[in-house]
């Protein structure tokens, strides 16, 4: 399938191929130095973030999660998200393999100093969390007119 | 994303999948067997149904997917725990698995697959009966 795909040009698979050349891009080997309060590599949740002149972005790959349980919360620029995943255990069953995680998290982000905790936006999709953290307008880049 | 001019299909099919190769992620799962048959649920975080591929190739069964997820643009990586953009994994099938009858579904990024036994193979209770 995938080597079908890879003959096609579709725009629609242009514009997707891009956004992934895009990605592998930002997040490619070349890896930025990691924070005082990041988690050990194989944490759950795997957290990327980026950031723009407008606000920073933080994505949780944390799937099957109930957004309800989610406490997402952020002091200055301390950006922390905890909760739980609990899988259920089937009963009657024979188990090969129990690679997912289960159990309670807790990561704690440390952001860029000029967010503005009073503009954060959330939503959970296919599995990601992903976190707007707006910046403060002054922070911002302003041009400069010249008299 | 196509091959160079002058590079044959096959070649260029064989480059991508290489590449593809060394860039994927290989999906936590959890695998049971039950009554019924076997059942495997792979965390795919990112993975919309449109862009998840699953194949059974004799006695394989592939699992892929294409995290996509939406970027502003000209954003900059500060913490990248998520290094590729490609899920990929396979397994090998037994024989009394019934391949032509595999149940998935994906919700939340949780890919949940039933492979259910072939009729032949569920277990039958055997009356004991009393002399």
């Amino acid at each position: 399938m995938f080597g079908i795909l890879g003959d096609l040009d579709d725009s629609l698979f242009a514009d997707f191929r891009r956004m992934q050349e895009q990605m592998d891009e930002l997040f490619g080997p070349d890896r930025p130095p990691s924070g005082i309060r990041s988690a050990a590599r194989g944490s759950f949740p795997p957290i990327n973030v980026g950031s723009t002149p407008e606000r920073v972005d933080v994505y949780l790959f944390a799937a099957g999660l109930d957004p309800d349980k989610l406490d997402v919360s952020i002091q200055q620029n301390l950006l922390t998200i905890a909760g739980e995943r609990r899988l259920p255990r089937e009963e009657d069953a024979n188990y090969f393999r129990q690679e997912r995680f289960d159990g309670e998290f807790r990561r704690v982000l440390s952001l860029p100093d000029d967010v503005d905790p009073g503009r954060v936006d959330a939503a959970y999709r296919d599995g990601v969390l992903h976190i707007s953290i707006h910046r403060r307008e002054a922070a911002r880049p302003r041009r400069i007119a010249i008299k | 994303m196509t091959g160079k001019p002058g590079m044959t299909k096959q070649e260029s099919r064989g480059l991508k999948q290489r590449r593809d190769a060394e860039h994927s992620i290989r999906p936590a799962v959890d695998i049971f067997e039950n009554q019924a048959g076997i059942v495997l649920r792979a965390d795919m975080p990112g993975v919309a149904r449109e862009h998840l591929n699953m194949r059974v190739d004799h006695d394989t069964l592939s699992i892929e997917g294409e995290i996509s997820i939406s970027m502003p643009e000209g954003m900059e990586p500060i913490h990248a725990d998520v290094r590729a953009t490609h899920y990929r994994r396979s397994f090998l099938l037994s024989r009394e698995l019934d391949s032509g009858r595999i149940d998935a579904s994906l919700k939340d990024g949780v890919l949940t697959v039933r492979i259910p036994k072939l009729a032949e193979h569920q277990p039958r209770k055997i009356e004991i009966r009393t002399a």
